[in-house]
């Protein structure tokens, strides 16, 4: 069982979390003609790297989004960060 | 002569006597036995057959690393399958039975198949068995190998309680370096928790001559600890190390409880958890007789058993001499020889001599040890690095996670002494001192011997058989594990791995090292299945939601069922379902049913950016959905698959109310909220699950108009048309008003919060009673919405459906606005012409309906065969039309209306005809009347 730091409630189980999908995969403009390959890319073409990966991931208890940065090989997590704007 | 018992000596109660059966005949033991232990003072020798030759195997170990005393235990009138008798404590009036054998373990009838064994090596099943098919040759394979048998009866009260502990330091293993680590750092004022597998802590500290020194010295050790504040639980196994130091420890609670499981997370662990011997391998080392250097010192000093009379040991390990001292003071006749001398044991079923480089000693009893294997499994489990030890001739731990230490025999440190400053040195946070010098000559196994040299024991694997695995390509070792099964058994080759490895090291003419480990998995020792489940299990594990309205329900004589998770009546009154459902859907058509509908998922979308949020989730276009004003949508994924699907009312610019499928309210709330946090500002758009809030009673029928104008929440229901919404009152509490249909008649869905939901319950039944409308259930409403051709996402989709194979086409080709999925709609897959559309199929009206999973056929090729463009997705006898009708998802099928299709179900072949979705009333005139 890891634990994973959640940005808004701390360090929880990670039964608590779900994975989202890989940092900095963007959403094509769907309003603009997308190549089959790009669409491809964007569904199911991963880094899937062996190492430091960066992830969207969800606290479903608090169900907040955040990014975190964790190894895949070690399973240390190196750090999370909230996706929210600055809101103040 | 054999083993038996000596005068004193040992930690069992020889006041305190057990009888206990062995194959049906009786025997004695005493408190503080194992199986083995018993049955090896009484004289006995052969404790099973193996699994694959069914040869006659005697104890190798007198603990976990035992791998041939499998047996299956009667206690209580209870049957317990493959128990190890070396970790089994005995009991009074157990009944024990040698598993893999019949009659018994010494009259074996299998043991001929012993003699086909050359033509049974590694592989044999997987060569032989292919053609022409493997599974047909499978049950009687399984049958002739295998072990226990399982009782089919469930057994009241198995439950493990799973508890989360908490400690500061772990210490795994209580032996002399456990507990002088555990005894360091309690008095260091660490919180402590020390686990030992063994009844009683003390290790190997029993297994020598000094007993009862040794009890003293653990006794003063529990006692240092405990008065530190660290706890002790004995029977207690460390089963696995996972990720971010997580732990699991199972304590044995004894025959017929289940173990309890503690989950901790210490800051610190320490590995005490000792060695075992690795076995000499040479010609008939599995005759029952042939015992580890360390299994007959522990049965001496734990339990007061000599293990044989004339005894030949095999070991070069540095304490063998002082083992040898006391199996003398014991009583019994030793003779060492070198392990690596070329050596047979002899015997036709157990050991009566060895030949060694040509002469022969008689005996009844070989102990060997080809050097001592640290156990560490747990620190390969928490990602430790192993090295290899010449002097040792084994792995041992060496970079690894800062929080694990491990100490004494389990770090290879066999001395007492250092281990004791090592244990110290860990439990400080100290740096370990070196492991001190130690040497072991190898003992390398000779493959060109004659006669069968055992390496795994339990699953019957030989040197010969690494050969053949060698010879066929098969010497990475993880393809050496699989070929030959070694390893693979339960003890998941606790004795066999390091000789297994070593051999084929010797084949390939590289090192140990070289040819690498397998890898090593939790559970360190078999545990069973229900320590990982403990209560979660049943309700516990999936809760029923629980409507409010069940009191209702139940005061009406429902019969209530589970629906996508929540217990809602299925049909009420106690004339049983066929004649209810079909009661209940006359009434529906003729008057009005009166349903439950608060399980239907409900979602409120809050905030100025509610309006292209909801455009952007669902399928159809709702960025012109007018104040008041409901829209039927989809919702897909990302792959253009149908989602969910459901209605949108737009209460005004800033609210909406999605409703979807009840089993699917959870998943669509995620998936909102995901597209939430995705794309839009948080801060503009707000989602709330609203279904446990409120209830909503749905009103349809002929006579729904008449029964809603009673319940007094609208002045008027002119001007009210279908797919609109009112916002109102119910006895002056906040009630909406909703026209949507899914039973294809003029229906009202009236949603109140729960506070008002048992009033105006009570209200509709009572002004529907007089028109002939009354409760109608969800079997009933499943059949309406089928008449009508409205599908069950899930059940009428698959996980290839997009809409427009529903018949939903036109958002695909003209909606211009961003929406989930939209791209995926115009990939090659979703253009083919043969996609599978939703199609109604009927039959003859006296014909039983179709199965639901039957598949339509049709036949291909000129062999004649057929094959699948289809199935069936819904299926029911319509009381309303008086005949069977059915949906099915059918390749090309909304373009072959009014085609005759086989339909094949079970080997049986009916004909159908493709139809519309929509049976009963398809100019939709009901929906308004």
């Amino acid at each position: 069982m890891q634990q994973f730091p959640c940005p808004f409630c701390g360090l929880r189980d990670e039964r608590e979390f779900h994975f989202s999908g890989e940092a900095g995969n963007i959403r094509p403009d769907t309003t603009q003609p997308v190549s089959d390959a790009d669409w491809r890319d964007y569904l199911y073409t991963h880094e899937n790297p062996k190492g430091v990966s960066r992830e969207i991931w969800v606290h479903t208890t608090c169900q907040e989004y955040f990014m975190m940065e964790r190894d895949t090989v070690t399973m240390a997590v190196i750090g999370t960060q909230q996706m929210r704007r600055d809101t103040a | 002569m054999t083993g038996c018992r000596v005068e004193q000596g040992g930690l069992i109660d020889r006041t305190r006597a057990l009888s206990f059966s062995f194959d049906g005949m009786t025997y004695q033991g005493f408190e503080g036995d194992t199986i083995a232990s018993a049955l090896l003072a009484a004289g006995v020798r052969i404790f099973g057959r193996s699994f694959k030759y069914h040869r006659p195997r005697g104890l190798w170990g007198a603990w976990f690393d035992d791998p041939n005393a499998i047996v299956n235990i009667r206690l209580g009138g209870i049957d317990y399958p493959n128990c190890q008798a070396a970790t089994t404590c005995l009991t009074e009036g157990m009944q024990v039975r040698a598993v893999n054998a019949w009659p018994d373990a010494c009259r074996d009838v299998k043991g001929v198949l012993d003699l086909a064994h050359r033509f049974l090596p590694a592989g044999f099943y997987y060569k032989m068995f292919m053609w022409p098919d493997w599974h047909l040759f499978e049950p009687t394979i399984r049958k002739m190998a295998g072990f226990g048998i399982l009782s089919p009866d469930v057994q009241d009260g198995f439950q493990s309680a799973i508890l989360h502990d908490h400690c500061d330091t772990l210490v795994i293993g209580g032996g002399v370096a456990g507990l002088t680590a555990a005894r360091a750092a309690a008095e260091a004022g660490r919180s402590v928790l020390l686990v030992d597998d063994h009844p009683a802590p003390g290790g190997s500290l029993y297994c020598n001559q000094h007993g009862n020194d040794s009890q003293l010295w653990v006794k003063a050790q529990i006692a240092a600890i405990r008065t530190a504040g660290g706890r002790i639980l004995c029977n207690t196994t460390a089963v696995g190390v996972y990720d971010h130091q997580f732990v699991s420890v199972a304590t044995d609670r004894g025959m017929g409880h289940a173990p309890i499981v503690r989950k901790l997370r210490p800051a610190r662990i320490i590995l005490a958890t000792g060695a075992i011997d690795r076995p000499v391998t040479f010609a008939n080392n599995d005759r029952p007789g042939v015992m580890s250097l360390g299994a007959a010192t522990e049965f001496l000093g734990r339990y007061g058993v000599l293990a044989g009379q004339e005894i030949v040991v095999l070991s070069n390990r540095p304490e063998t001499y002082t083992a040898i001292e006391d199996l003398r003071a014991a009583g019994a006749a030793v003779t060492r020889f070198d392990p690596t001398s070329a050596a047979t044991a002899i015997g036709g079923r157990v050991v009566k001599a060895i030949r060694l480089d040509g002469r022969t000693y008689a005996c009844d009893t070989i102990l060997t040890s080809a050097g001592l294997t640290p156990l560490i499994h747990l620190w390969r489990h928490a990602g430790g690095k192993l090295e290899w030890d010449n002097g040792r001739q084994t792995f041992v731990p060496a970079d690894g996670p800062d929080w694990m230490r491990v100490v004494g025999a389990a770090n290879g440190t066999f001395s007492q002494e250092v281990a004791m400053t090592e244990a110290r040195h860990a439990a400080l946070d100290q740096p370990a001192p070196t492991r001190g010098v130690y040497h072991l000559p190898p003992s390398l196994a000779d493959p060109t011997a004659s006669g069968r040299q055992w390496i795994d024991l339990q699953h019957d694997v030989t040197l010969k058989d690494v050969a053949l695995a060698h010879r066929e390509n098969m010497v990475s070792v993880e393809h050496l594990k699989r070929y030959t099964t070694l390893g693979m058994a339960g003890d998941q080759g606790k004795t066999s791995n390091i000789s297994g490895l070593s051999a084929m090291a010797h084949l390939k003419g590289e090192t140990i090292p070289e040819t690498g480990t397998t890898t090593f998995r939790p559970p360190f020792v078999p545990i069973p299945l229900e320590a990982y489940r403990g209560a979660r299990r049943d309700r516990q594990m999936a809760p029923l939601k629980r409507l409010t309205l069940e009191p209702e329900h139940r005061a009406l004589d429902a019969a209530l069922g589970e629906y996508g998770g929540w217990l809602r009546p299925a049909w009420y009154g106690g004339d049983g379902e066929r004649a209810a459902v079909e009661r209940e859907c006359r009434m529906a058509r003729e008057a009005a049913a009166i349903m439950d509908a608060s399980a239907l998922g409900a979602i409120e979308v809050i905030g100025p950016d509610a309006r292209t949020f909801v455009n952007f989730i669902y399928y159809n276009t709702m960025s012109n959905l007018k104040s008041g004003r409901i829209r039927y949508g989809f919702m897909l994924t990302e792959a253009g698959l149908v989602f969910d699907d459901g209605v949108l009312a737009c209460i005004n610019d800033n609210r909406f109310v999605i409703s979807c499928s009840s089993s699917h309210a959870d998943a669509v709330m995620a998936h909102l909220e995901h597209w939430r946090q995705d794309r839009f500002d948080p801060m503009r758009v707000h989602i709330h699950d609203i279904t446990q809030n409120w209830s909503t009673v749905t009103i349809a029928g002929p006579k729904a108009k008449a029964i809603v104008a009673g319940l007094g929440v609208l002045d008027s229901l002119d001007d009210f048309p279908h797919m609109s919404l009112r916002l109102c009152t119910f006895e002056g509490a906040p009630a909406r008003v909703a026209r949507v249909s899914f039973t294809g008649d003029t229906s009202f869905e009236v949603s109140v919060q729960n506070i008002s939901a048992s009033a105006l319950w009570n209200k509709a039944v009572a002004i529907g009673a007089p028109l002939g409308a009354g409760p109608v259930g969800a079997e009933a409403l499943t059949v309406l919405r089928a008449e009508k051709g409205y599908i069950l996402a899930g059940k009428d989709t698959d996980g290839e459906t997009m809409p427009h194979d529903l018949g939903f086409a036109a958002p695909r080709l003209r909606k211009t606005a961003a929406f989930v999925g939209d791209r995926s709609l115009h990939s090659d897959t979703a253009n083919r012409a043969d996609r599978k559309s939703l199609v109604g199929l009927t039959v003859g009206p006296l014909e039983d309906p179709l199965p639901i999973g039957a598949h339509v056929v049709e036949t291909s090729g000129s062999d004649g065969g057929v094959k699948s463009i289809g199935y069936i997705t819904s299926s029911y006898h319509s009381p309303t039309l008086g005949q069977p009708v059915a949906l099915a998802l059918v390749s090309g099928g909304a373009e072959a209306m009014g085609k005759r299709v086989d339909i094949w179900h079970m080997g049986q072949t009916r004909f159908a005809a493709i139809a519309s979705p929509c049976a009963f009333d398809p100019e939709g005139a009901r929906i308004d009347a």
